[in-house]
């Protein structure tokens, strides 16, 4: 009785694919056990047939030793088994409490009992240390605070095994405390966890077991005490990564400015918002959730209706009011969220790759130059090292690393000289960060300037030149990354703070 | 990295055929062809088919336009009154203000055109949903033409102008099925060769990741019921020839047939995939149905139940597929 679930010999296959290969490891009651591996390791098919989602080919499960079978979620959520996705199952329209309710609304008389409903939802909301705004619809709250309902709506359920899938890929450091705290909690009552997870510090803060898979195979079962960061990584890729930020040779003239922003302001009442950008640096932009960081690379690129702002591109100014103008003036933005703003899932890698570079590749000025186009295409999916059966390929069916680096080509194909990555790691595993991160470099070598908003702390200090911290829709600072600043610095002009003192903090 | 595959097998070749949206629907269509040749002998006489495609051209040359809107995830419903507008104008045009017909028939081009123009500006820049705004204009341009007809017919046209509509390419090819390979060849050209087509299938699968990719998503949106306007006006342009008179009543229900044919032709109702040659397939099936089922002596009543429930069946496979 040890055990709460076993899992024997599991199989999956899909056309063409073998997603998992002979799969067993147990997962003990009680335990937050994480879940590793590169994508398309085969992480997320074995948590969909988990939570009742596929059934495998071959394998068993058991529950408490008994064999479990479940033909569709509604079965594995009967037995206990609970998941949160990535993707949100949030209904955008309704409010906070109706969507951590919804399909278990309290009645009473017949009739919705909403003040009964909120005032729980609130009590739940407290116990977690989160401040929400319950009554306008979830799809105008962040991406932060959508995740947040989301997990409280799942532990609000009493289940016995919860399944996290990277719970932490939008949240900031403070939200990613808060909810470790609300994991701890959840242990001590008994909840069971899987936790799937890229981010290595994460497996030490809260997991207690790891189990990593490798190319739909088994790697290994391992008590995190007895593992270092190394060793997870080998375990993870079956090699070393030497180099996690990869350094790069160009020298950046401070002179030398490519992109300026003057008197931006979204909003009469809104701070302005000034800065330069010099030519072949990455500058990062940290920040909290909701800090305005992508809001004002939209508005730099025209996809926002802004009060006001003055761009100069290479001391010329220039007139902005669509991403057509942007491009037009060799501005590009790689946004934050691939699936819906950044890829047309439906259509192929060739088509995805080319769309933005169309005009450039005609014959007779009129007609498309398809051979062209697939030789270019071909080109950048070498170079990118782009892993697809082949460029006819719908840009769905690749992996969130291979995907994010379609979305690095189309802008490859243009001939840009400012790119705007908005999170561009986000959701891709160890391997794939480290060649968007080669990627960039090369990009800087080829005379393209960039500018990187991230999320990620040890991102943000390993890749940029200089740091812009924003703070409430304005720039708090403006730091040259030379070695010496921590994160723990970022963070003070992060949460507002004016003049950091690094002996002070030390002293505390 | 891309595999090397020079060589494609046939059994490679036969499954990408198998793969593609409108072989479900051209495999549908040589079944209808094959029960109906059984259960009628005057079914497979080049009378009869070229009578066919002579019947199925109005309808073809609208869905045309209806293919551009609907993969671009919108809709258009105005393409009846749009096209009975322009057959109205065109005959005005040359009846009562004395035009030539070259001039008349530019001029109904360019009303249809106008009102794709004003269907798109409003869907793009006033953000307004296309079924409702297309909705809408069922009414005015329906309205206009009995406006100045007085909602009677309009004739007294040239003789010559008959040709549009009753003439005969070498005494075999109806000109109406000679337009419509023309617009069908042109809209080929359109959506597969030239960068046009692939905004517009790409402003269907994900408007805003085509917008942040620079593009200018509200002009190709327009551009795409701009052509839905022109291909109605070409279809009330046959059809007026065909009648020698402007019908202000002319082509109620037309945008049905016109979606039906789409649909059939295994384009997306939700936009993003779909062919050009599937709509024509499509149109082909409604056609045969319609031809079929009247040689059959079937009454025109159990002819609509029967086009009704092709059009589910087609909509169930397309939505299985996509799963």
């Amino acid at each position: 009785m040890n055990n709460i679930l076993e899992i024997k010999n599991i199989t999956k296959r899909f056309p063409g694919v073998l997603a998992l290969n002979d799969v067993s490891f147990n997962i003990k009651r009680g335990e937050v056990h994480v879940l590793i591996g590169e994508n398309g390791a085969g992480k997320s098919t074995l948590m969909k047939i988990l939570s009742g989602v596929y059934q495998p080919n071959n394998g068993l499960i058991y529950m408490n030793d008994e064999e479990v079978k479940f033909n569709n979620p509604k079965e594995a959520q009967d037995a206990g088994i609970s998941i949160i996705y990535q993707e949100f199952s949030l209904i955008p329209y309704l409010n906070a409490v109706e969507n951590i309710f919804l399909g278990r609304e309290i009645i009473k008389n017949g009739i919705l009992a909403k003040r009964k409903m909120k005032k729980e939802a609130k009590n739940l909301l407290k116990k977690l240390d989160v401040d929400i705004n319950l009554d306008v619809p979830v799809s105008q709250l962040s991406v932060a605070e959508q995740q947040f309902i989301e997990i409280t709506k799942a532990v609000s359920i009493n289940d016995s095994i919860l399944i996290l899938d990277e719970p932490t890929a939008t949240l900031t450091k403070n939200e990613t405390e808060l909810l470790f705290n609300l994991i701890r909690n959840l242990k001590d009552n008994g909840t069971t966890m899987i936790y799937i997870s890229h981010h290595l510090e994460e497996v030490f803060e809260i997991g207690d077991r790891l189990t990593c898979l490798r190319d739909g195979e088994w790697v290994g079962t391992e008590e995190v005490s007895n593992l270092d960061e190394n060793k997870i990584i080998r375990m993870m890729v079956g090699r070393d990564i030497k180099d996690a930020f990869p350094s790069r040779d160009y020298e950046t003239d401070t002179n030398d400015t490519v992109l300026e922003v003057i008197g931006l302001q979204r909003n009469e009442s809104d701070s302005e918002i000034n800065f330069n950008l010099r030519r072949g640096e990455i500058l990062g932009v940290a920040g909290l959730v909701g800090s305005g960081r992508t809001e004002m690379v939209r508005s730099i690129i025209g996809a926002d209706k802004v009060y006001q702002k003055d761009i100069n591109i290479e001391g010329k100014k220039v007139d902005i009011n669509s991403p057509a103008d942007a491009l037009e003036v060799g501005i590009g933005l790689i946004p934050e969220s691939r699936k819906s703003q950044g890829l047309i899932l439906d259509l192929s890698v060739k088509k995805n790759i080319s769309i933005a570079s169309l005009r450039k590749l005609l014959k007779q000025n009129f007609f498309l130059d398809k051979k062209t186009e697939k030789q270019k295409v071909v080109q950048l999916i070498n170079d990118l090292n782009i892993k697809t059966p082949s460029m006819e390929q719908e840009v769905k069916n690749l992996s969130g690393g291979n995907q994010q680096k379609v979305v690095l080509a189309k802008w490859m194909g243009t001939e840009t000289k400012v790119l705007i990555f908005d999170e561009p790691t986000r959701g891709i595993d160890v391997g794939a960060k480290v060649e968007i991160y080669k990627l960039m470099n090369k990009l800087i070598d080829e005379g393209i300037s960039i500018i990187m908003i991230s999320s990620e702390l040890p991102e943000v200090l390993g890749v940029s030149d200089r740091i812009m911290v924003m703070h409430k829709g304005k720039i708090n600072a403006i730091l040259d990354n030379k070695g010496q600043i921590t994160q723990e610095e970022i963070m003070y002009y992060a949460t507002g703070g004016t003049e950091y003192d690094s002996a002070k903090s030390e002293q505390e | 990295m891309i595999a090397q595959n020079q060589n494609k097998s046939k059994s490679v070749r036969l499954k990408k055929l198998i793969k593609k949206p409108e072989f479900l629907t051209f495999a549908g269509f040589l079944v209808l062809c094959l029960l109906m040749s059984i259960f009628s002998e005057q079914f497979l006489t080049s009378r009869n088919l070229i009578n066919v495609a002579r019947q199925i051209s109005i309808n073809a040359i609208i869905a045309v336009g209806m293919t551009f809107v609907i993969l671009t995830s919108g809709i258009d419903l105005s393409v009846g009154s749009v096209m009975a507008l322009s057959g109205t104008m065109m005959a005005a045009s040359m009846a009562d203000w004395g035009w030539n017909p070259v001039l008349a028939i530019l001029f109904a081009l360019l009303v249809g055109s106008l009102f794709g123009l004003i269907n798109g500006s409003l869907i793009s820049f006033a953000k307004m949903p296309p079924i409702i705004v297309t909705l809408a204009m069922m009414e005015v341009p329906r309205g206009l033409a009995l406006l100045y007809t007085g909602g009677y017919p309009l004739s007294g046209l040239p003789s010559s102008f008959s040709i549009l509509g009753r003439g005969y390419l070498f005494n075999i090819i109806p000109v109406p099925v000679l337009i419509m390979l023309i617009v069908y060849a042109i809209a080929y050209l359109l959506l597969n060769q030239l960068p046009l087509g692939r905004y517009i299938y790409a402003i269907g699968g994900n408007e805003e990741a085509v917008r942040l990719s620079g593009i200018k998503v509200k002009k190709y949106k327009i551009f795409a019921y701009v052509i839905s306007g022109f291909t109605a006006a070409t279809s009330g342009i046959i059809l007026t020839s065909r009648l020698m008179s402007g019908q202000p009543m002319a082509g109620i229900g037309f945008e049905l047939d016109a979606i039906a044919a789409v649909v059939l032709g295994g384009t997306d109702i939700a936009g993003g995939r779909g062919s050009i040659i599937g709509t024509i397939i499509g149109a082909l099936i409604l056609g045969v149905l319609n031809n079929g089922l009247n040689l059959l002596g079937v009454s025109p009543y159990v002819q609509r139940v029967f086009k009704g429930l092709i059009i589910v069946l087609a909509i169930y496979f397309s939505s299985k597929k996509k799963k």
